[in-house]
Protein backbone atom coordinates (compact mmCIF):
# COMPACT_ATOMS: atom_id res chain seq x y z
CA UNK A 1 0.00 0.00 0.00
CA UNK A 2 1.38 3.38 -0.87
CA UNK A 3 0.14 6.91 -1.14
CA UNK A 4 0.19 8.26 -4.63
CA UNK A 5 2.16 11.47 -5.05
CA UNK A 6 0.03 14.55 -5.59
CA UNK A 7 -0.61 15.38 -9.20
CA UNK A 8 0.26 18.96 -10.12
CA UNK A 9 -2.75 21.13 -9.49
CA UNK A 10 -3.78 24.71 -9.79
CA UNK A 11 -1.53 26.59 -7.35
CA UNK A 12 -3.29 28.39 -4.54
CA UNK A 13 -2.15 30.00 -1.31
CA UNK A 14 -0.94 27.58 1.36
CA UNK A 15 -2.44 28.60 4.68
CA UNK A 16 0.79 27.95 6.60
CA UNK A 17 2.45 30.67 4.54
CA UNK A 18 -0.26 33.07 5.66
CA UNK A 19 1.43 35.96 7.42
CA UNK A 20 -0.29 38.65 9.33
CA UNK A 21 -0.52 38.20 13.10
CA UNK A 22 1.93 35.32 13.16
CA UNK A 23 4.99 37.52 12.58
CA UNK A 24 3.78 39.96 15.17
CA UNK A 25 3.18 37.21 17.70
CA UNK A 26 6.63 35.75 17.14
CA UNK A 27 8.15 39.10 17.93
CA UNK A 28 6.18 39.46 21.13
CA UNK A 29 6.65 35.92 22.40
CA UNK A 30 10.36 36.37 22.89
CA UNK A 31 11.20 38.36 25.96
CA UNK A 32 12.64 41.74 25.00
CA UNK A 33 16.26 42.22 26.05
CA UNK A 34 15.72 45.38 28.04
CA UNK A 35 13.12 43.74 30.31
CA UNK A 36 14.39 45.42 33.48
CA UNK A 37 11.28 45.04 35.60
CA UNK A 38 11.18 41.27 35.66
CA UNK A 39 14.92 40.87 36.14
CA UNK A 40 14.74 43.35 39.03
CA UNK A 41 11.92 41.35 40.62
CA UNK A 42 13.94 38.17 40.25
CA UNK A 43 16.94 39.86 41.85
CA UNK A 44 14.85 41.01 44.81
CA UNK A 45 13.37 37.53 45.28
CA UNK A 46 16.84 35.96 45.12
CA UNK A 47 18.18 38.39 47.71
CA UNK A 48 15.30 37.74 50.11
CA UNK A 49 15.56 33.98 49.67
CA UNK A 50 19.28 33.92 50.44
CA UNK A 51 18.88 36.20 53.46
CA UNK A 52 18.83 34.15 56.72
CA UNK A 53 15.20 33.20 57.39
CA UNK A 54 14.08 34.86 54.19
CA UNK A 55 12.72 31.61 52.75
CA UNK A 56 9.76 31.85 55.13
CA UNK A 57 8.67 35.10 53.53
CA UNK A 58 9.21 33.71 49.99
CA UNK A 59 7.38 30.47 50.73
CA UNK A 60 4.37 32.21 52.24
CA UNK A 61 4.23 34.70 49.36
CA UNK A 62 4.36 31.85 46.87
CA UNK A 63 1.63 30.04 48.73
CA UNK A 64 -0.51 33.16 48.53
CA UNK A 65 0.17 33.53 44.81
CA UNK A 66 -0.60 29.86 44.15
CA UNK A 67 -3.81 30.09 46.13
CA UNK A 68 -4.77 33.16 44.09
CA UNK A 69 -3.93 31.34 40.85
CA UNK A 70 -5.89 28.22 41.63
CA UNK A 71 -8.91 30.15 42.89
CA UNK A 72 -9.35 32.17 39.72
CA UNK A 73 -8.70 29.91 36.77
CA UNK A 74 -10.33 31.47 33.76
CA UNK A 75 -10.88 29.00 30.93
CA UNK A 76 -10.91 30.15 27.33
CA UNK A 77 -14.01 28.77 25.64
CA UNK A 78 -12.75 26.28 23.08
CA UNK A 79 -15.55 23.83 22.31
CA UNK A 80 -14.82 21.62 19.31
CA UNK A 81 -17.47 18.89 19.30
CA UNK A 82 -20.11 17.17 21.41
CA UNK A 83 -17.95 17.33 24.56
CA UNK A 84 -18.52 21.08 24.43
CA UNK A 85 -22.18 20.46 25.34
CA UNK A 86 -21.10 18.78 28.58
CA UNK A 87 -18.60 21.59 29.11
CA UNK A 88 -21.38 24.16 28.73
CA UNK A 89 -23.52 22.17 31.17
CA UNK A 90 -20.61 22.30 33.62
CA UNK A 91 -20.39 26.05 33.26
CA UNK A 92 -24.14 26.53 33.61
CA UNK A 93 -26.07 27.07 36.80
CA UNK A 94 -26.72 23.45 37.80
CA UNK A 95 -23.08 22.46 38.22
CA UNK A 96 -21.82 26.03 38.44
CA UNK A 97 -18.04 26.06 38.33
CA UNK A 98 -18.13 29.74 39.18
CA UNK A 99 -17.91 28.68 42.82
CA UNK A 100 -14.35 27.53 41.98
CA UNK A 101 -13.66 31.02 40.71
CA UNK A 102 -13.88 30.03 37.06
CA UNK A 103 -15.26 32.51 34.58
CA UNK A 104 -15.46 31.43 30.95
CA UNK A 105 -13.77 34.05 28.90
CA UNK A 106 -13.97 34.48 25.15
CA UNK A 107 -10.45 35.82 24.81
CA UNK A 108 -7.22 33.83 25.13
CA UNK A 109 -5.36 36.97 26.24
CA UNK A 110 -7.07 36.92 29.65
CA UNK A 111 -7.24 33.17 30.19
CA UNK A 112 -5.22 30.67 32.22
CA UNK A 113 -6.79 27.41 31.09
CA UNK A 114 -7.84 25.86 27.80
CA UNK A 115 -10.35 23.00 27.95
CA UNK A 116 -9.95 21.14 24.65
CA UNK A 117 -13.35 19.49 24.36
CA UNK A 118 -13.75 17.41 21.25
CA UNK A 119 -12.05 15.94 18.21
CA UNK A 120 -9.02 17.87 17.04
CA UNK A 121 -8.68 17.60 13.28
CA UNK A 122 -5.43 18.19 11.44
CA UNK A 123 -6.96 21.29 9.91
CA UNK A 124 -7.99 22.66 13.33
CA UNK A 125 -4.72 21.86 15.13
CA UNK A 126 -2.77 24.94 13.95
CA UNK A 127 -5.58 27.23 15.13
CA UNK A 128 -5.63 25.46 18.50
CA UNK A 129 -1.86 25.92 18.79
CA UNK A 130 -2.22 29.57 17.89
CA UNK A 131 -4.86 30.21 20.55
CA UNK A 132 -2.67 28.37 23.07
CA UNK A 133 0.28 30.56 22.09
CA UNK A 134 -1.83 33.67 22.59
CA UNK A 135 -2.54 32.79 26.22
CA UNK A 136 -0.25 34.43 28.78
CA UNK A 137 1.94 32.26 31.01
CA UNK A 138 1.38 30.43 33.29
CA UNK A 139 -1.22 28.43 31.36
CA UNK A 140 -2.79 25.01 31.69
CA UNK A 141 -4.63 22.63 29.38
CA UNK A 142 -7.34 20.09 30.17
CA UNK A 143 -7.90 17.45 27.51
CA UNK A 144 -11.56 16.51 27.75
CA UNK A 145 -12.97 13.29 26.31
CA UNK A 146 -11.61 10.34 24.37
CA UNK A 147 -11.15 12.26 21.14
CA UNK A 148 -8.92 14.90 22.65
CA UNK A 149 -7.05 12.31 24.72
CA UNK A 150 -6.17 9.89 21.95
CA UNK A 151 -8.35 10.41 18.87
CA UNK A 152 -11.08 8.22 20.34
CA UNK A 153 -13.37 6.42 17.89
CA UNK A 154 -11.94 8.53 15.04
CA UNK A 155 -8.33 7.55 15.78
CA UNK A 156 -7.79 5.82 12.44
CA UNK A 157 -9.48 8.51 10.41
CA UNK A 158 -7.28 10.28 7.91
CA UNK A 159 -7.97 13.73 9.33
CA UNK A 160 -7.74 13.28 13.12
CA UNK A 161 -4.88 14.23 15.42
CA UNK A 162 -4.24 11.24 17.70
CA UNK A 163 -4.42 13.16 20.92
CA UNK A 164 -4.20 16.86 21.57
CA UNK A 165 -0.95 16.29 23.51
CA UNK A 166 0.72 16.13 20.12
CA UNK A 167 -0.19 19.77 19.62
CA UNK A 168 -0.04 21.39 23.08
CA UNK A 169 1.21 20.07 26.45
CA UNK A 170 -1.68 18.69 28.51
CA UNK A 171 -1.94 18.82 32.32
CA UNK A 172 -5.10 16.84 33.03
CA UNK A 173 -6.77 14.18 30.90
CA UNK A 174 -10.49 13.63 31.55
CA UNK A 175 -11.69 10.28 30.14
CA UNK A 176 -15.21 9.61 28.89
CA UNK A 177 -17.21 9.85 25.70
CA UNK A 178 -18.33 12.46 26.52
CA UNK A 179 -17.29 12.95 30.17
CA UNK A 180 -20.11 13.91 32.47
CA UNK A 181 -19.98 17.33 34.11
CA UNK A 182 -19.00 15.55 37.35
CA UNK A 183 -15.95 14.05 35.61
CA UNK A 184 -14.94 17.40 34.23
CA UNK A 185 -15.35 19.01 37.64
CA UNK A 186 -13.16 16.28 39.13
CA UNK A 187 -10.56 17.07 36.47
CA UNK A 188 -10.79 20.76 37.31
CA UNK A 189 -10.28 20.00 41.01
CA UNK A 190 -7.24 17.86 40.11
CA UNK A 191 -5.92 20.76 38.09
CA UNK A 192 -6.42 23.07 41.07
CA UNK A 193 -4.28 20.69 43.14
CA UNK A 194 -1.58 20.90 40.48
CA UNK A 195 -1.79 24.67 40.35
CA UNK A 196 -1.48 24.85 44.15
CA UNK A 197 1.86 23.03 43.90
CA UNK A 198 2.96 24.74 40.71
CA UNK A 199 5.43 27.29 42.05
CA UNK A 200 6.86 24.72 44.51
CA UNK A 201 7.71 22.01 42.00
CA UNK A 202 7.97 24.09 38.84
CA UNK A 203 7.05 20.96 36.90
CA UNK A 204 5.08 21.52 33.73
CA UNK A 205 3.34 19.26 31.29
CA UNK A 206 5.19 18.22 28.16
CA UNK A 207 4.30 17.42 24.60
CA UNK A 208 3.78 13.81 23.56
CA UNK A 209 7.04 12.18 22.43
CA UNK A 210 5.19 10.92 19.34
CA UNK A 211 4.91 14.42 17.90
CA UNK A 212 6.45 14.95 14.53
CA UNK B 1 -42.78 12.98 -17.49
CA UNK B 2 -43.33 9.49 -16.14
CA UNK B 3 -40.58 6.96 -15.37
CA UNK B 4 -41.70 4.79 -18.29
CA UNK B 5 -41.58 7.73 -20.68
CA UNK B 6 -38.12 8.67 -19.41
CA UNK B 7 -36.88 5.10 -19.81
CA UNK B 8 -38.08 4.92 -23.41
CA UNK B 9 -36.56 8.34 -24.24
CA UNK B 10 -33.18 7.25 -22.82
CA UNK B 11 -33.41 3.95 -24.71
CA UNK B 12 -34.17 5.81 -27.91
CA UNK B 13 -31.35 8.34 -27.62
CA UNK B 14 -28.56 6.41 -25.86
CA UNK B 15 -29.42 2.76 -26.47
CA UNK B 16 -29.12 1.97 -22.74
CA UNK B 17 -31.72 0.32 -20.55
CA UNK B 18 -32.33 2.29 -17.34
CA UNK B 19 -32.87 -0.01 -14.38
CA UNK B 20 -34.81 0.75 -11.23
CA UNK B 21 -38.22 0.45 -9.72
CA UNK B 22 -40.81 3.14 -9.15
CA UNK B 23 -39.78 6.73 -9.75
CA UNK B 24 -36.06 6.24 -9.26
CA UNK B 25 -34.05 5.18 -12.32
CA UNK B 26 -30.43 4.04 -12.48
CA UNK B 27 -28.33 4.15 -15.61
CA UNK B 28 -25.26 1.93 -15.42
CA UNK B 29 -22.21 1.97 -17.68
CA UNK B 30 -22.69 5.31 -19.34
CA UNK B 31 -19.53 5.99 -21.37
CA UNK B 32 -17.56 9.05 -20.15
CA UNK B 33 -17.72 10.61 -23.64
CA UNK B 34 -21.51 10.84 -23.40
CA UNK B 35 -21.55 12.04 -19.76
CA UNK B 36 -22.14 15.71 -20.50
CA UNK B 37 -24.48 14.92 -23.37
CA UNK B 38 -26.61 12.74 -21.11
CA UNK B 39 -27.02 15.37 -18.41
CA UNK B 40 -27.80 18.11 -20.92
CA UNK B 41 -30.48 15.75 -22.23
CA UNK B 42 -31.71 14.98 -18.70
CA UNK B 43 -32.02 18.67 -17.88
CA UNK B 44 -33.64 19.83 -21.10
CA UNK B 45 -35.73 16.88 -22.25
CA UNK B 46 -36.47 14.97 -19.05
CA UNK B 47 -36.86 18.13 -16.97
CA UNK B 48 -34.39 17.07 -14.27
CA UNK B 49 -33.43 20.55 -13.17
CA UNK B 50 -32.50 19.65 -9.59
CA UNK B 51 -28.91 18.52 -9.09
CA UNK B 52 -28.98 16.10 -6.15
CA UNK B 53 -25.43 14.87 -5.67
CA UNK B 54 -22.25 13.74 -7.37
CA UNK B 55 -19.76 11.34 -5.84
CA UNK B 56 -17.40 8.52 -6.74
CA UNK B 57 -16.83 4.86 -5.89
CA UNK B 58 -13.44 3.18 -5.90
CA UNK B 59 -13.69 -0.33 -7.38
CA UNK B 60 -9.95 -0.99 -6.99
CA UNK B 61 -8.62 -2.70 -10.16
CA UNK B 62 -11.78 -1.89 -12.12
CA UNK B 63 -11.18 1.81 -11.70
CA UNK B 64 -13.14 4.70 -10.32
CA UNK B 65 -16.83 5.18 -10.96
CA UNK B 66 -18.53 8.55 -10.83
CA UNK B 67 -22.16 8.60 -9.72
CA UNK B 68 -24.45 11.55 -10.24
CA UNK B 69 -28.14 11.91 -9.47
CA UNK B 70 -30.49 14.55 -10.81
CA UNK B 71 -34.19 14.91 -10.16
CA UNK B 72 -37.31 16.23 -11.78
CA UNK B 73 -39.08 17.71 -8.77
CA UNK B 74 -42.29 18.53 -10.62
CA UNK B 75 -43.00 14.91 -11.51
CA UNK B 76 -40.92 13.21 -8.85
CA UNK B 77 -38.62 11.34 -11.22
CA UNK B 78 -34.98 10.85 -10.27
CA UNK B 79 -32.17 9.51 -12.44
CA UNK B 80 -28.80 8.33 -11.19
CA UNK B 81 -26.14 7.78 -13.84
CA UNK B 82 -22.83 6.01 -13.39
CA UNK B 83 -19.72 6.08 -15.50
CA UNK B 84 -16.51 4.09 -15.25
CA UNK B 85 -13.30 6.08 -15.66
CA UNK B 86 -10.04 4.90 -17.13
CA UNK B 87 -6.68 4.65 -15.40
CA UNK B 88 -6.13 8.41 -15.63
CA UNK B 89 -9.35 9.09 -13.69
CA UNK B 90 -10.49 11.92 -15.93
CA UNK B 91 -14.13 12.84 -16.21
CA UNK B 92 -15.91 15.64 -18.06
CA UNK B 93 -17.26 18.37 -15.81
CA UNK B 94 -20.97 19.10 -15.38
CA UNK B 95 -20.45 22.67 -14.16
CA UNK B 96 -21.59 24.13 -17.48
CA UNK B 97 -25.00 22.47 -16.99
CA UNK B 98 -25.48 22.48 -13.22
CA UNK B 99 -23.89 25.19 -11.07
CA UNK B 100 -24.33 22.91 -8.06
CA UNK B 101 -21.83 20.48 -9.53
CA UNK B 102 -18.99 22.90 -8.81
CA UNK B 103 -18.36 22.11 -5.13
CA UNK B 104 -19.40 18.47 -5.50
CA UNK B 105 -16.75 17.95 -8.16
CA UNK B 106 -14.19 19.75 -6.04
CA UNK B 107 -15.00 17.43 -3.14
CA UNK B 108 -14.81 14.43 -5.46
CA UNK B 109 -11.41 15.61 -6.65
CA UNK B 110 -10.34 16.18 -3.05
CA UNK B 111 -11.32 12.75 -1.77
CA UNK B 112 -10.89 10.52 -4.84
CA UNK B 113 -8.57 12.43 -7.14
CA UNK B 114 -10.95 12.46 -10.08
CA UNK B 115 -9.80 15.15 -12.51
CA UNK B 116 -12.80 16.97 -13.95
CA UNK B 117 -12.05 18.38 -17.38
CA UNK B 118 -13.57 21.80 -17.90
CA UNK B 119 -14.03 22.63 -14.22
CA UNK B 120 -13.34 26.34 -13.68
CA UNK B 121 -11.60 26.06 -10.30
CA UNK B 122 -10.50 22.53 -9.54
CA UNK B 123 -8.70 22.59 -6.19
CA UNK B 124 -9.15 21.00 -2.78
CA UNK B 125 -12.26 22.06 -0.88
CA UNK B 126 -12.21 20.27 2.51
CA UNK B 127 -8.60 19.26 3.12
CA UNK B 128 -5.76 21.74 3.33
CA UNK B 129 -4.10 22.69 0.08
CA UNK B 130 -0.80 21.01 0.99
CA UNK B 131 -2.38 17.60 1.63
CA UNK B 132 -0.81 14.64 -0.12
CA UNK B 133 -2.93 11.90 -1.62
CA UNK B 134 -6.68 11.35 -1.78
CA UNK B 135 -7.96 9.77 1.45
CA UNK B 136 -11.10 7.99 0.29
CA UNK B 137 -9.27 5.90 -2.28
CA UNK B 138 -8.83 2.28 -1.35
CA UNK B 139 -5.06 2.45 -1.76
CA UNK B 140 -4.73 5.28 0.76
CA UNK B 141 -3.16 3.44 3.71
CA UNK B 142 -4.77 3.75 7.13
CA UNK B 143 -2.76 5.85 9.58
CA UNK B 144 -0.84 7.62 6.83
CA UNK B 145 1.42 9.99 8.74
CA UNK B 146 0.72 13.66 8.28
CA UNK B 147 3.44 15.84 9.75
CA UNK B 148 3.77 17.38 12.26
CA UNK B 149 0.81 16.16 14.29
CA UNK B 150 0.94 12.39 13.91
Amino acid sequence: MEVKPPVPQIPSPVWSEFKDLQEWEKLHQERPEGDKASSLAEKIFDTIEHFPGGWIAVASTEKLFNWARKSSIWPVTFGLACCAIEMMATFASRFDVERFGMVTWASPRHSDLMIVSGTVTIKMAPMLKRIYDQMPDPKWVISMGSCANSGGPFRHGYHVVKGVDRVVPVDVYVPGCPPTPESLMFGILKLQEQVAEFQKTGRRAELSPKTG
Amino acid sequence: MTPDRATSLIQERFGLQAAGAGRSLTLEQLPPERWVEFFAFAKDTLGCRFFSFLTAVDWKEQGLEVVCRVENLDDGVGIAAKTRLGAEARCPSLTAIYRGADWMERECYDMFGVRFDGHPDLRRILLSQDWEGHPLRKDYAIDTPHAPYR
